[in-house]
């Protein structure tokens, strides 16, 4: 350590890989989608406190976020926000299992990363048929 | 490791909550403490939102107005507030690199979650009470 000398200019070493080196996987797909589906969902807060705010606030302000959340835009939106919401916590539950220690070796990981985007397109749709059903 | 390390304090010390930062492994813990409670919580928050969904404004005040359904989504929002605050600072920290920028971009998370859960649990707290 004490005998390296610092270049006057420094070496050009390679940087780390990153995403556009590596060809796309199924692993590699789900943790950059736990993490769109987080600020997702982070953003979609304001959605939230929009129709809370607009319920408390009175009858006028409420027609209009339900004109809002109603029209086709708004669902579009909102199923998005469900697939977001349902996918991130299938997403979590694979880190708990990550975190208990199990689920590393191939086989696992690529049934829980696809098993994360199969419950959640299912559970989202399942979702979506009960609210409009009762709707 | 230093020959002159001879301190009888395991590693384990200088992680459980107070490493060379101060605050050790607390973000983690944390952000998984939050993640469990969200599991239950979140799909709460679906089955109250579809509830909602199919009523009117009187209805749907005092369906907000319930204790349980109030209580469910007052955890909902401030659970998922801190949730969100700790996850998107380390998507800050990890994509942020100007220094400036990058403590603005983490006061500016703070203040967003905060704006955001309190609106939402103050609009809880006005239905549930009746005024």
């Amino acid at each position: 350590m004490a005998e390296a000398k610092s270049p006057a200019r420094p070496a050009e070493r390679p940087l780390s890989p990153h995403l556009q080196i590596y060809s796309l996987t199924w692993t590699m797909a789900m943790s950059v989608i736990h993490r769109a589906t987080g600020i997702a969902l982070y953003a979609g807060t304001l959605l939230l406190a929009y129709w809370l705010v607009s319920l408390a606030a009175g009858p006028a302000a409420y027609a209009i976020a339900q004109d809002v959340f109603g029209s086709v835009i708004g669902r579009v939106v909102l199923f998005g926000y469900t697939w977001a919401l349902l996918h991130h916590m299938a997403g979590g539950i694979r880190h708990f299992v990550w975190d208990l220690g199990y689920g590393f070796d191939y086989k696992s990981r690529m049934g829980l990363a696809r098993g994360t985007l199969i419950a959640s397109g299912i559970l989202t749709i399942v979702i979506w048929v009960i609210g409009l059903s009762v709707g | 490791m230093s020959q002159f390390h001879f301190s009888i304090r395991t590693p384990a010390k200088g992680v459980r909550g107070l490493g060379s930062a101060k605050s050790g492994t607390e973000h983690f813990w944390r952000q998984r403490v939050t993640a469990v409670a969200m599991v239950p919580l979140a799909l709460a928050f679906v089955a109250i939102v579809i509830c909602a969904s199919t009523r009117d404004y009187e209805s749907a005040r005092a369906l907000i107005a319930n204790p349980f359904v109030a209580i469910l989504l007052l955890l909902f929002v401030v659970t998922g507030a801190v949730h969100g605050k700790l996850g998107v600072q380390i998507v800050i920290e990890d994509y942020i690199h100007h220094e400036g920028l990058k403590v603005a971009a983490v006061i500016a998370n703070i203040l967003f979650t905060v704006v955001v859960a309190v609106a939402a649990v103050f609009a809880v707290l006005k239905i549930s009470f009746g005024v």
